[in-house]
C-alpha cells in the first residue's frame, strides 16, 4: 500500500510541476512589446532614490527623468542653461536672487515654488537626514550649523536661503564663487514637492517628480517603469512613452539581451565584449567622452612621497607609462590617453586644455629612468599601485602600467600591482591615509566645470582630495579663479592652478573615459550626455 | 522517534549560532562597508558616522552580534544599505529561488533516477557506457560554460527561451536555468543510483522477489528500487541546501534576482544585514533538510529505527 501512495506522491508533483509550467507559459510573449516604451537595462542604485542622497550614476540617471532643477545641461554640449531658473542674479558673487519660472508643476498637480527648492535644500543639507550629497550645500551660508563636522546639527535650515516670494528667493554663499549658478543643474539641487516630507516613505516607493516622465510602478531591485508625463510644461518633453528600466544581474547579460532582440538599450557595454561589438551591432554602438578621468594619486602623508626630489620621480613615472598602447589593447579605445587634469566633455571654453601636461604625459622610456634617478629613485625601491580587486577589471590596466613602468626602468621589480579585496577596504584605507604607494582615483564630474575637476580634487582638505596634496599657489589661484565674474579669466585662472598642478605633478593623469551604449533597431536618437547617461526623453521608437 | 526529532533538533541550536556568528565574523573582517557607501568620493565625517550609529557598526562586534541575533528572534533582520528592509528582499528572492530550485530538484529525482535506474539495470551494455560518457561530461563542464552556451544558443541563436528571466520569475521561464542549476548534481545522481541498483540487484530479495513470479516493474519499484534510494536521498537532501546558496553563478547568467543575487550584492557592497540574514535562513534551510533526509531513512529502510 505504502508504495502506491509515494507513486501518487511522484505523479501529483509531476503533474503541479506541468500545470505550474503550463499557466507561466501565457504572458511571456514580447519584452519589449508595449507601444513607444523602451526597454533599458539598470543597476540597482545603492541607495534610497532621492534627490540628494543619490551620489552614483544609476540613482543619477532615474533623478534626470524624474526631475528638473533650476539649471539644466545641455545633453549635447554639458553648457549650464537656465530650465526652472528665470533668472539668477548677483552683484557679488555671494548674494544670489534666483526667480522661478512660472506655470511648473509637479506631476501630482502641486506648484513648483521658491519654497519648493528651499525646503529641499534645507532637508539634504541637514546633517539629521543622512544625506550624502550634502556637502553640496557646503557654500551656502549656514551649512556648518546645520551639517557640523562632528556632534549634533544646531539649526534645522540653511541661515543662507530666504524664501522672498512665491517665486523668488535668495542664497547668501560663504564665499565669493562665480560660477555657482552653473553647480545648479546637478540632481541634489532639484525641488521637492510636499509629499516628500509629509509621507516619506511612499514617496521613497513611488517618487513624484517635475520631470518629463511620472513613476508607473517600482520594484526595488528589479524593475522601474516609467512613462511620459503628459502635463509636462518643458520644451523637452519625451519623445517615446515611456522608460522600463530593468535590473541585471550581470551587464553581460543584458548585452545578450540586446543583441537577442529582448532589450532596446544597453548602456553599459561589457568590456569583454567590445571585441564584438562592431559585429553585433555596427553603428548602433556609441562611443563618446563622458565627463571622467582616471589618474594615479599618492600618499603625500607619507613622508617619502612628499620630498622635493619625489616630484621628479612622479613625473619620470607618467613618463614611463605607455598610455596609447594601454588604451588601445586593454580598452578597445574607449579611453582616451589624457592630455590634462580635466575632461575634453568641458570644451576650450569649459577649461579643457589638450595638451597642458606636455611631455610628462607623452611616452618616453630614457627621460623617463633618467628623471626617476635625478629625483632619488623610487621611494622604498618599488612602487606599489593599490586598487580594488572586486569590481571594474582594475587587475588588467594596472598590470600594464607596471609593465610598461619595469620596462622604461630596466627594472622588472620597478612596479607591482597591490590589489584589495573589497571596494570598502580600498576606501577604507583611503581614508585612514594608510597608502604606501600611488593608488587608482577616478574622478567622475558632478556639473561641467572646470572648478568640479580642481577643487575638490587638489585644494588643501578638499572633500576628495584623497592623497592629502597641498599647495598655497594652487589654493590661492582656485581662490581667484572662484572670485572673478568673468567667465573666461576665471578659467584662465583655473588652467594656471593646473599648470601648478602639473609642474608638481599632483598625480599623474591616465586617460579619459568614454560612456558607451549599444541600442536596438526598435530606437533612435540614441545619444549619451556628457555624464554618460543615455539621453532617454529624446530616444525615438519606431 | 518524537524523541529522536527533539534531539535533532536541540542540536541545532549550537549549529545555527556558530554558522551564523561565522558568517558575522567573515562579514566585519571585510572593513568598513560605510567607506564604500559614497562611491570613488570620499562620505563626509559627520555624515558617515551618522549612518555607522544607525546600523549599529560603531559598537564592538559581540555587541553587535548580540544586538542582532536579539533582533533576529522578533523577526526584524535590519536594513540594507539601500533602505530595504531584509525580510523585503527575502520575500521577493526566496519564492524565485524555491521555484528554481524545486524544477532542480525535479531535474535530478526524474531524470537522474530514471537514467541510474536503466542504466544499473543494463550494465556494460552500449546505453549503459553512453550515459557515463555523458555525465562525465557534464561533471567536467563547469556550469558556468553550460548555462552561457545554453543561453547563447536557445536564446540568441534559435530563440527558443529569452536569454533571461523576468523579476517575475515564472516555473517556465526558470526551465533552462533549473537544468543548468541541475547538471553536475544529475550526473552525480545518475552515478549513485546505478551504482546502487546495480549492487543491490544481485541481493537475495531481488532473486526471491523474481522467483515469486512478481512483475518485474514491481519488482523494480517495490523492491529493488527502494532499497537502493538511501544514498540517493542522502544526496539530494543535502542537495536542497547546496543549491539555494550555490545559485549564484546561474542566477547572474540568466538575470534571476533571487537568493544568490542578493548575497552576491550584500557581499559587495558589505552589507552585514543581507548577507547574514540571507545565509541565517539557508543555514535553517540547510538543517532541516538534513533532519528530513534522517527522517526519510526510516521510511525508505523500516529495519532503521530511532528510538
Amino acid at each position: 500500500m505504502r508504495g502506491a501512495t509515494h507513486a501518487k506522491w511522484a505523479a501529483c508533483a509531476v503533474a503541479v510541476a506541468l500545470a505550474a509550467t503550463a499557466c507561466g507559459g501565457g504572458d511571456s510573449g514580447g519584452g519589449s512589446g508595449a507601444s513607444g516604451i523602451v526597454s533599458s537595462s539598470w543597476g540597482d542604485p545603492q541607495n534610497p532614490l532621492e534627490p540628494a542622497n543619490t551620489n552614483e550614476v544609476q540613482g543619477g540617471k532615474v533623478l534626470d527623468m524624474l526631475f528638473r532643477g533650476l539649471k539644466r545641461y545641455d545633453p549635447k554640449t554639458g553648457a549650464a542653461k537656465d530650465m526652472l531658473a528665470e533668472k539668477i542674479e548677483t552683484t557679488d558673487s555671494t548674494s544670489f536672487t534666483i526667480t522661478v519660472k512660472d506655470g511648473w508643476t509637479f506631476s501630482n498637480g502641486e506648484k513648483v515654488t521658491a519654497k519648493s527648492f528651499v525646503d529641499a535644500w534645507n532637508y539634504g543639507a541637514n546633517l539629521k537626514h543622512n544625506q550624502k550629497n550634502a556637502y553640496f550645500f557646503g557654500y551656502i551660508e549656514g551649512y556648518d550649523k546645520t551639517h557640523p563636522d562632528k556632534g549634533d546639527a544646531s539649526a534645522e535650515t540653511l541661515s543662507g536661503l530666504k524664501v522672498t516670494g512665491e517665486r523668488t528667493f535668495s542664497v547668501k554663499l560663504n564665499q565669493k564663487f562665480s560660477t555657482w549658478p552653473d553647480t545648479l543643474g546637478y540632481a541634489a539641487f532639484a525641488p521637492l514637492p510636499r509629499a516628500f516630507f509629509d509621507n516619506h516613505s511612499a514617496w521613497l516607493s513611488k517618487p513624484i517628480g517635475n520631470g518629463p516622465y511620472t513613476v508607473n510602478s517600482y520594484t526595488k531591485g528589479s524593475k522601474l517603469e516609467m512613462r511620459k508625463w503628459d502635463g509636462y510644461p518643458g520644451t523637452d518633453k519625451a519623445q517615446n512613452g515611456g522608460v522600463d528600466l530593468k535590473v541585471y544581474t550581470d551587464n553581460n547579460t543584458a548585452y545578450t539581451d540586446l543583441t537577442a532582440g529582448n532589450l532596446d538599450l544597453v548602456d553599459d557595454v561589457p568590456a569583454s565584449q567590445l571585441k564584438n561589438v562592431k559585429a553585433d551591432l555596427g553603428d548602433r554602438y556609441i562611443n563618446t567622452p563622458a565627463g571622467i578621468i582616471q589618474t594615479l594619486a599618492f600618499p603625500y602623508y607619507d613622508e617619502a612621497w612628499n620630498t622635493p626630489g619625489a616630484a621628479k620621480v612622479r613625473k619620470g613615472l607618467s613618463m614611463a607609462i605607455n598610455r596609447e598602447q594601454i588604451t588601445d589593447t586593454i580598452f578597445q579605445k574607449t579611453r582616451t590617453p589624457a592630455t590634462d587634469w580635466t575632461s575634453p566633455v568641458l570644451g576650450a571654453d569649459g577649461g579643457y586644455k589638450a595638451g597642458l601636461c606636455g611631455d610628462a604625459c607623452k611616452y618616453d622610456p630614457a627621460g623617463a629612468k633618467k628623471l626617476v634617478q635625478e629625483g632619488g629613485g623610487i621611494p622604498g625601491g618599488q612602487v606599489k599601485i593599490s586598487y580594488n580587486a572586486d569590481t571594474g577589471s582594475h587587475k588588467e590596466w594596472v598590470d600594464a602600467i607596471c609593465n610598461s613602468v619595469n620596462n622604461a626602468l630596466g627594472n622588472d621589480k620597478a612596479c607591482v600591482g597591490n590589489p584589495v579585496g573589497t571596494f570598502a577596504d580600498f576606501r577604507n584605507q583611503i581614508t585612514q591615509n594608510k597608502m604606501s604607494g600611488p593608488f587608482r582615483a577616478g574622478w567622475q564630474m558632478d556639473y561641467p566645470l572646470v572648478q568640479n575637476f580642481l577643487q575638490p580634487l587638489y585644494y588643501t582638505n578638499a572633500s576628495s582630495n584623497d592623497g592629502k596634496w597641498t599647495n598655497a599657489e594652487f589654493d590661492k589661484l582656485v581662490n581667484e579663479a572662484n572670485a572673478e565674474t568673468d567667465k573666461a579669466k576665471a578659467v584662465d585662472l583655473f588652467q594656471k592652478a593646473e599648470e601648478v598642478l602639473r609642474d608638481q605633478m599632483g598625480a599623474i593623469p591616465l586617460w579619459y573615459q568614454n560612456g558607451s551604449a549599444g541600442y536596438s533597431t526598435r530606437v533612435s536618437n540614441v545619444a549619451l550626455n556628457p555624464f554618460s547617461v543615455p539621453v532617454y526623453n529624446e530616444i525615438k521608437v519606431s | 522517534m518524537g524523541r529522536y526529532v527533539i534531539r535533532r533538533l536541540l542540536q541545532m541550536i549550537p549549529v545555527f549560532f556558530g554558522a551564523t556568528l561565522l558568517i558575522f565574523l567573515m562579514v566585519n573582517v571585510m572593513g568598513d562597508p560605510i567607506a564604500g557607501l559614497c562611491g570613488d568620493k570620499a562620505c563626509d565625517p559627520a555624515t558617515a558616522s551618522r549612518l555607522k550609529r544607525e546600523f549599529g557598526l560603531d559598537k564592538p562586534v559581540w555587541q553587535q552580534y548580540a544586538t542582532y541575533m536579539g533582533n533576529v528572534f522578533t523577526g526584524d533582520f535590519g536594513t540594507a544599505f539601500n533602505g530595504q528592509k531584509v525580510t523585503e528582499l527575502m520575500s521577493t528572492a526566496f519564492p524565485v529561488t524555491i521555484r528554481l530550485t524545486i524544477i532542480a530538484i525535479l531535474f535530478e529525482i526524474v531524470i537522474g533516477i530514471t537514467l541510474g535506474v536503466i542504466t544499473g539495470l543494463r550494465r556494460g551494455r552500449p546505453i549503459d557506457t553512453a550515459v557515463l560518457i555523458l555525465t562525465l561530461v557534464v561533471i567536467a563542464i563547469p556550469t558556468f560554460v553550460t548555462g552561457l552556451v545554453l543561453q547563447l544558443l536557445l536564446g540568441v541563436e534559435w530563440k527558443w527561451i529569452k536569454p533571461s528571466v523576468t523579476p517575475e520569475a515564472p516555473f517556465d521561464e526558470l526551465l533552462i536555468p533549473g537544468l543548468v542549476l541541475a547538471s553536475v548534481s544529475l550526473a552525480y545522481v545518475t552515478r549513485l543510483t546505478r551504482t546502487s541498483i546495480a549492487e543491490n540487484s544481485r541481493a537475495d530479495y531481488v532473486r526471491t522477489a523474481v522467483a515469486k513470479g512478481l512483475p518485474r516493474h514491481r519488482v523494480i519499484t517495490r523492491h529493488l528500487l527502494r532499497n537502493s534510494l538511501i544514498p540517493v536521498v542522502t544526496f539530494i537532501g543535502t542537495d536542497v541546501g547546496a543549491l539555494m546558496g550555490g545559485a549564484i553563478v546561474t542566477e547572474r547568467i540568466f538575470n534571476i534576482h533571487g537568493v544568490g543575487y542578493q548575497l552576491y550584492q550584500g557581499i559587495l557592497r558589505q552589507s552585514t544585514q543581507t548577507v547574514v540574514g540571507f545565509v541565517t535562513v539557508l543555514v535553517l534551510v540547510f538543517l532541516v533538510a538534513n533532519l528530513v533526509v534522517d527522517l526519510l531513512y526510516a521510511v525508505l529502510d523500516p529495519r532503521i529505527r530511532y528510538a
